[in-house]
């Protein structure tokens, strides 16, 4: 296993290595650089902040400076938040954007998984239909008409929660953000874990047990190992997604997570810093895919022997 | 027993922290909405509204804006001027204490002033001080920065010596930009003197924490000279990049102000809201730029006909819910040092009359319904710029003209426009860093290579702001002025559409935030009722 995972580390290191080399040129192609501004620098001034920042020299060699100081570890100054560096503001924001991630992870599976469960014991039933109304709902309804919604509901009329800030992860501050960040996810899950628990409940060996009369709990619980399969394998995208941030819901919560650094920055020609968050969200994909597998050897025997 | 003790115990801390919370309730706490967050508070290097705010709470120039927005002494008591308006001598105050009790001094000022200057600190707005003797070569690497016109006379006298004779230069001083620094603690820490615990300011409130997109908390400065008439005891800045999200926070009593309210919720802001709806003038133009270097927009015929055909009143109000005002002179009105500004000389007539002329116009130029004139406009994306794209677009169609769109991010549009891009019309804004004419109407001389965005050269026009910039006459150069500006709208290498306003959102709680042209609402003229 340790064999497994020290392989599969190191095949990160290729991967990661086109991540940052086809990013740094992508965001050089883009028009405009950091410095232009609706209110145009005088061009003498522009010409100084170019020296200061290297922009004045050939991009290969920018390239090479860039990957000599990424190995030393250090992701280099912020061109948009000019009294942080990018290391600074990453180390900032990914708390909050883990903290926020992991509880709508936990909430969307768990949640989930047992509507998605629930559903499927009760196919075509009521409880059934209205389980896959309701992910339909949670995905079709964009979080950016969810959260004003929640804010004018549960803030200003019902006046149970502040509208947003983070006051320091008050957990009154996260209710709302964490349940818009898990709606529609619960909906995926939801969905997934009906559809492999269906298909599960009729195969042989769970038809077997329950001719031995074990009891209904009995049956669904051998029955949902086996039906987690697909949604482990959710998992993966699911959290590199939910704990790298939301641009929407930290706009609208007003929330200092990393998810808008990752539009801002682009949108501002903040190099460094979106070199920064394509690091990190890249390193996030592939470690996750890492512990996915990892899981999926847990879970079904057949993968580990192979 | 024991159960009692502890239950006891608890009870005592829950009254401490009782306690405590109660002494912190007294401090008067002022949730600030702000544009966004600063890109840095180093103020020699900000360039932002949103920068500028947080600075006047900092930091305290040679002269400030009051609460009204009017210039007044800051650091400096008193100040005079030579009689060849080129030397100005300001006198600091006994009591200018920097945060960490140090007296601020003249040397204060010269270092910061070089640094602004020196090519080294790629400060944003170091044109700002291109007035003073040698600023401007300093700046450009040609001359080291101890050649700067700025003296150290003695601890509390500093002379600033200018390049030409400025009427405007008490008002330059009023940015942020030209703030003082700490000599001492920015050569001590280096680039870390700017991180919360570390900073030194000399205004009204100091530095306590930094969090980037969540909080800036400034507290009172215990050592500032007017600390006695500062209310507000703590500013928490809350960045606002939301600002429909922030209405809603404002209605909730979580900020106590915000500015920019969305367009589109002013009018039902106004009936839910009433007077905690401020809009202001502000000191800006939203106008279009016609490319003068590439035919048929050479043509000053085309151009006036395309100007003139535009509604600016249903701009104003079906576009913009009358958060921007029409504009028909480049100058915006109330500006300093000027009187009324120039005007279009259609500015009476009704919008049928307009079109006839545009079409009369645009047939002289050679185009009609055989022939139409086809143009592209190019703007940066929001939702307000692509509406009034499209009423332009509305506007031409009634002249014979057909527009076609070409929209990008800001990055790209500015970039385009910076590198003199083969554009046919262009939308473009600009707000005034300082209260002059001059501020506005430089734009467009030939040699403002980056800045003249229709890169239009005209003989006469470059002469009258040459000879404006000679006058010492405040009178007489506003007259010189305005025939620049009057020129300038006949030969209509822009048109203004729109001028700019402040809108802003304040509490009925708090008092003393008085919307003003310059936008300047420093913390330490205001108060809290509870």
């Amino acid at each position: 296993m340790i064999g497994y995972v020290t392989r599969r580390l190191a095949a990160c290191v290729p991967t990661l290595f086109v991540v940052v080399t086809l990013s740094f040129f992508l965001i050089r192609l883009a028009p405009g650089g950091p410095f232009d501004l609706e209110r145009p620098l005088d061009p003498q001034v522009l010409a100084n902040l170019r020296r200061i920042y290297q922009l004045d020299q050939p991009l290969i060699v920018q390239y090479g400076n860039y990957l000599a100081s990424l190995l030393r570890g250090d992701f280099g100054p912020s061109f948009s938040v000019r009294d942080f560096t990018v290391a600074e503001l990453l180390g900032h924001g990914l708390p909050v954007s883990i903290l926020l991630g992991t509880l709508a992870l936990v909430l969307s599976f768990g949640l989930g998984v047992l509507l998605g469960t629930l559903a499927a014991l009760r196919q075509n039933r009521t409880m059934d239909h209205a389980v896959m109304v309701g992910a339909t709902l949670g995905l079709t309804i964009p979080n950016f008409v969810i959260g004003p919604l929640l804010q004018i509901l549960l803030a200003l009329t019902l006046h149970w929660l502040p509208v947003a800030g983070f006051d320091n992860g008050n957990i009154r501050n996260l209710i709302m953000p964490v349940i818009v960040l898990a709606l529609p996810q619960i909906a995926v899950v939801a969905r997934l874990t009906r559809a492999s628990m269906i298909e599960a409940l009729r195969a042989n060996h769970i038809r077997t047990l329950r001719a031995y009369g074990l009891s209904q709990t009995g049956v669904a619980l051998h029955a949902l190992r086996g039906a987690l399969l697909p949604v482990v394998s959710y998992l993966g995208p699911a959290a590199a997604s939910l704990l790298t941030g939301s641009l929407v819901v930290e706009t609208v919560f007003g929330l200092p997570g990393i998810g808008r650094y990752f539009v801002d920055a682009a949108l501002n020609r903040d190099y460094t810093l979106v070199m920064g968050t394509v690091v990190l969200i890249a390193v996030f994909v592939l470690v996750f895919n890492l512990v996915v597998d990892i899981l999926y050897a847990l879970l079904d025997p057949r993968v580990q022997e192979s | 027993m024991a159960l009692i003790d502890r239950c006891k115990s608890l009870l005592l801390v829950v009254t401490l922290i009782g306690m405590t919370s109660g002494t912190v309730l007294a401090q008067t706490v002022y949730h600030r909405g702000n544009d966004a967050d600063p890109e840095t508070l180093d103020p020699h290097k900000t360039s932002t509204v949103a920068e500028a705010n947080l600075v006047r709470d900092l930091y305290e120039g040679l002269v400030i804006h009051d609460g009204q927005g009017r210039v007044v002494p800051g650091a400096a008591e008193s100040w005079t001027v030579s009689a060849d308006g080129k030397v100005y001598t300001f006198r600091l105050r006994a009591n200018g204490k920097w945060s960490n009790g140090a007296a601020v001094t003249a040397n204060d000022f010269v270092f910061s002033f070089r640094r602004i200057v020196d090519p080294k600190t790629g400060a944003k707005y170091a044109s700002i001080i291109y007035p003073i003797a040698g600023a401007e070569s300093i700046n450009t690497g040609k001359a080291p920065v101890e050649t700067l016109g700025v003296k150290a006379i003695d601890e509390r006298t500093l002379e600033i010596t200018l390049e030409h004779p400025t009427p405007y230069f008490l008002e330059l001083l009023t940015h942020q930009t030209p703030s003082p620094l700490n000599e001492a603690s920015v050569s001590a820490l280096g680039a870390d003197f700017i991180k919360a615990g570390n900073l030194v300011s000399n205004g009204a409130y100091m530095l306590k924490e930094n969090l980037p997109n969540t909080m800036i908390t400034l507290v009172k400065n215990p050592h500032f000279h007017d600390a006695a008439n500062v209310r507000i005891d703590q500013v928490n800045y809350i960045p606002i990049k939301d600002t429909a999200a922030g209405v809603r926070r404002f209605i909730a009593g979580e900020i106590l102000s915000m500015n920019d309210i969305p367009a589109d919720q002013l009018k039902a802001l106004r009936t839910q809201l009433g007077s905690q709806v401020n809009v202001a003038p502000l000191l800006g133009t939203y106008y279009i730029a016609f490319n003068t270097k590439k035919p048929p927009f050479d043509d000053k015929r085309v151009r006036s006909a395309l100007a003139m055909a535009v509604d600016r009143e249903v701009l104003s109000e079906e576009i913009w819910a009358g958060t921007l005002v029409p504009a028909y002179s480049f100058v915006p009105p109330g500006t300093a040092n000027y009187g009324s500004p120039g005007a279009v000389a259609w500015q009476d007539q009704s919008v049928i009359e307009r079109e006839e002329t545009a079409r009369k116009l645009l047939a002289e130029a050679g185009f009609g319904s055989s022939n139409p004139l086809k143009v592209e406009l190019r703007y940066n994306v929001t939702d307000n710029n692509k509406a009034t794209a499209v009423a332009l677009a509305g506007d031409w169609k009634r002249i014979g003209v057909d527009t076609s769109f070409i929209s990008t991010d800001a990055k790209t549009h500015f970039a385009f426009l910076r590198e003199k891009g083969a554009y046919d019309i262009a939308r473009a804004g600009w707000i005034a860093d300082y209260n002059d004419p001059q501020n506005f109407l430089f734009l467009f001389e030939s040699g403002n290579g980056g800045l003249n965005y229709p890169s239009w050269a005209h003989a006469k026009y470059d002469a009258l702001m040459k000879s404006a910039a000679r006058g010492l006459n405040l009178e007489a150069r506003a007259g010189i002025l305005r025939e620049a500006e009057t020129l300038l709208l006949a030969e209509a290498p822009v048109a203004p559409l729109l001028f700019y306003t402040n809108r802003i959102l304040i509490s009925p709680k708090l008092s003393g935030f008085t919307p003003n042209l310059r936008g300047a609402n420093a913390t330490r003229f205001m108060s809290i009722r509870n």
